[in-house]
């Protein structure tokens, strides 16, 4: 079975503070990682791969810094990573980037299985899994948490939903977008990711000519939306802050609270 | 592309600094500077009026859309009833095609949902469009996209609204690639510009701490999926709209997925939505052993336990119990966030709540921020020091 899994390299946003003077996001020392979503489509694949056989392909877009997201996948036990990085394919909107990913997956060609992460941590849009199942014309379920039988043709799976799941058999090829609770990822293997750090890696680094896209079809000029304005969220209370002595904190709070009626 | 500054043009005013998401413009002598972390993403060519910030990338033309008409809300059931977000939506229509000078309609698919059209006009829709077929009974991506694909097609909608729920967040993508339309995620806000008569879509972006206002200038319908309960229903009464049948062709074998069994879990029954009180953790609980002091201060108020997505992350609480941008948007009287930084995918989710308190051992936290009250200390001391006062005064 041949698995493609999309993965993003996102910066760790628990990390982000803001600068206590100037209140601007502070950005400095902030890690890269591989979205913690994506993590659990690896896991799945190497699952997979581990019980029904074949190969995956793990394929990410991003600075040529994102070159580590894949090597870190090569680790967990893809066979081969593709990098989509080429300056012409920055700024993109998930019209876009599921275009330039979808190009890139009819390139790579042969698959039975599409993973990937239901959001990324940095833009929580879930947008890019069904954008790439409808460009690419295949069936998608979404919120996979358990993946029940897959068979050559088709798989069963369960969605999540807010109040219960859902049982879905879907036709193969198909894409799924998977939540935390579907598995517990392993982490890179040492060996394997000194190796995926090594020139002669199976990694390739694709550009837009790669994949036969005109720059005016990708990243911010091929984007339908566009920000057009960014600003902190007012900070709608006027926060009385208490410092000190913990038991003087905590009588001064309960002062407030019984003065406000609230116990 | 590229983008550079034009040093010549430039008058210093910093616009693009606090507008560039990635803090990558700085002020050197005076004039603005593009440091190397630049993604090229372009916000600051949008707000330079200097015309100091330029790129390579071709100008473009907006394409004349001036046939497309109508707020557009998607009305969202399940065996029958309708989920509260649609009604929500629906009160939003109303402002926004009042603005715009057109009119609210919903789209309603399944089958044997006919009955549930008079609920759509009592909240204000003007036309609701109505799908049956038995193909369309559960919901199935496939099925309503293309449905939705020819309704788009037929009747050339302005503006497309949908509930952030699991069902609008598989569905809105996959239409708005279908129909070539450009799709915002969880809006928190929507409003229309009143020069250019387009939908202004505002959501938490880049990770946190910023709120970014998006436009959809090259495409339509403005598609936009919302958070559930941040809109508000809004009663329309003898509200009489047009029923508008759709024919509808489908096959099994086009639609590609088929629901086996749909089953309702009532999980353990946390039920955060109506909580008066609300203790919450954060990455600074630091473990699962640490959650404990908290539910002993929640039970001591007869409130709930919540946290951010870090502590669900980790594991230390179920998802059910997950606030913030990726799960549940709460309104409490009181709202206690013990060790939670807030971040604003977390800070969206509790906006609602009446009083937020926050105890953090940083005082330069955003969350105090938002706090009405905060105690800087140690959350292992302050909770169960507060837990000890508030018993006692519940007690008496």
């Amino acid at each position: 079975m041949n698995i493609i899994v999309l993965v993003k390299q996102v910066p760790d946003t628990t990390e982000v503070k803001l600068d206590p003077k100037t209140g601007n996001l502070m950005r400095e020392g902030i890690d890269s990682i591989i979205n913690p979503d994506d993590r659990h489509a690896l896991e799945a694949a190497v699952n997979l791969k581990e019980t029904k056989g074949g190969k995956i392909t793990v394929l990410s877009m991003g600075p040529p810094q994102a070159v580590d997201a894949v090597s870190e996948a090569l680790a967990m036990g893809a066979d081969r990573g593709i990098l989509l990085s080429d300056a012409a394919f920055a700024g993109a909107d998930t019209w876009a980037t599921s275009y330039t990913l979808g190009r890139a997956i009819k390139k790579i060609g042969r698959y039975d299985l599409i993973l990937c992460g239901r959001q990324a941590i940095d833009g929580d849009t879930a947008q890019i899994g069904p954008q790439v199942a409808d460009y690419l014309d295949l069936p998608q379920v979404s919120y996979v948490y358990h993946i029940e039988k897959v068979n050559r043709k088709s798989m069963v799976v369960k969605r999540r939903l807010e109040d219960g799941f859902e049982r879905v058999r879907a036709a193969m090829p198909a894409l799924l977008t998977v939540i935390g609770e579907l598995n517990l990822p392993r982490y890179p293997h040492v060996g394997r990711l000194i190796d995926a750090c090594r020139e002669k890696a199976p990694i390739e680094v694709w550009n837009a000519a790669d994949i036969g896209v005109e720059t005016r079809e990708v990243g911010l000029e091929g984007s339908l939306t566009h920000v057009i304005k960014t600003f902190a969220p007012k900070a709608q209370r006027e926060g009385e802050i208490i410092e000190g002595d913990v038991k003087e904190s905590v009588r001064i709070l309960t002062g407030k609270l019984k003065e406000n009626r609230l116990i | 592309m590229t983008v550079w500054i034009e040093t010549a043009n430039c008058n210093g005013c910093k616009r693009c600094i606090k507008t560039c998401p990635y803090g990558a413009v700085e002020l050197r002598e005076g004039k603005a500077y593009i440091l190397e972390h630049c993604t090229s993403c372009g916000a600051c060519v949008e707000v330079c009026r200097e015309k100091a910030v330029l790129t390579d990338a071709e100008p473009r033309t907006i394409p004349d859309f001036s046939d497309r008409k109508g707020v557009w809300v998607f009305a969202e059931q399940r065996n029958g009833s309708l989920n509260r977000v649609s009604l929500e939506l629906l009160g939003k229509a109303q402002s926004l095609a009042a603005d715009l000078g057109q009119e609210v309609s919903a789209v309603l698919l399944g089958s044997q949902v006919s009955g549930l059209a008079k609920t759509l006009f009592g909240y204000g829709a003007d036309n609701v469009y109505l799908a049956q077929h038995r193909a369309l009974k559960d919901y199935r991506t496939i099925a309503y996209t293309k449905v939705f694909e020819e309704l788009v097609k037929e009747f050339k909608p302005n503006i497309l609204l949908m509930g952030a729920t699991h069902v609008g967040r598989d569905l809105g993508p996959r239409v708005s690639r279908r129909v070539g339309a450009g799709l915002t995620a969880d809006c928190t806000e929507l409003s229309i510009d009143p020069e250019e008569g387009i939908l202004l879509q505002t959501r938490p972006a880049f990770g946190g701490n910023v709120m970014a206002t998006i436009a959809n200038r090259y495409s339509r319908p403005q598609m936009a999926t919302v958070r559930p309960g941040i809109m508000e229903a809004v009663r329309k009464k003898n509200n009489r709209g047009n029923l508008i049948k759709c024919r509808v062709s489908l096959t099994e074998k086009e639609i590609g997925t088929k629901v086996l069994e749909a089953v309702r879990e009532t999980r353990g029954k946390v039920n955060l939505a109506e909580a008066k009180v609300i203790v919450a953790g954060g990455r600074g609980v630091g473990s699962e052993a640490g959650m404990k002091a908290l539910f002993s201060l929640a039970k001591a108020f007869g409130g709930e336990v919540a946290g951010t997505r870090i502590i669900v992350e980790e594991g230390w609480l179920p998802v059910e119990r997950q606030v913030g941008q990726t799960g549940q948007s709460v309104r409490p009287e009181i709202y206690i966030a013990c060790g939670i930084s807030g971040a604003i995918q977390h800070r969206a989710g509790i906006m609602g709540s009446r009083y937020i308190i926050a105890i953090n051992k940083d005082p330069g936290a955003p969350i105090f921020k938002v706090a009405d009250w905060g105690i800087v200390g140690d959350l292992h001391q302050v909770v169960p020091e507060m837990t000890r006062a508030v018993s006692q005064s519940m007690g008496k």
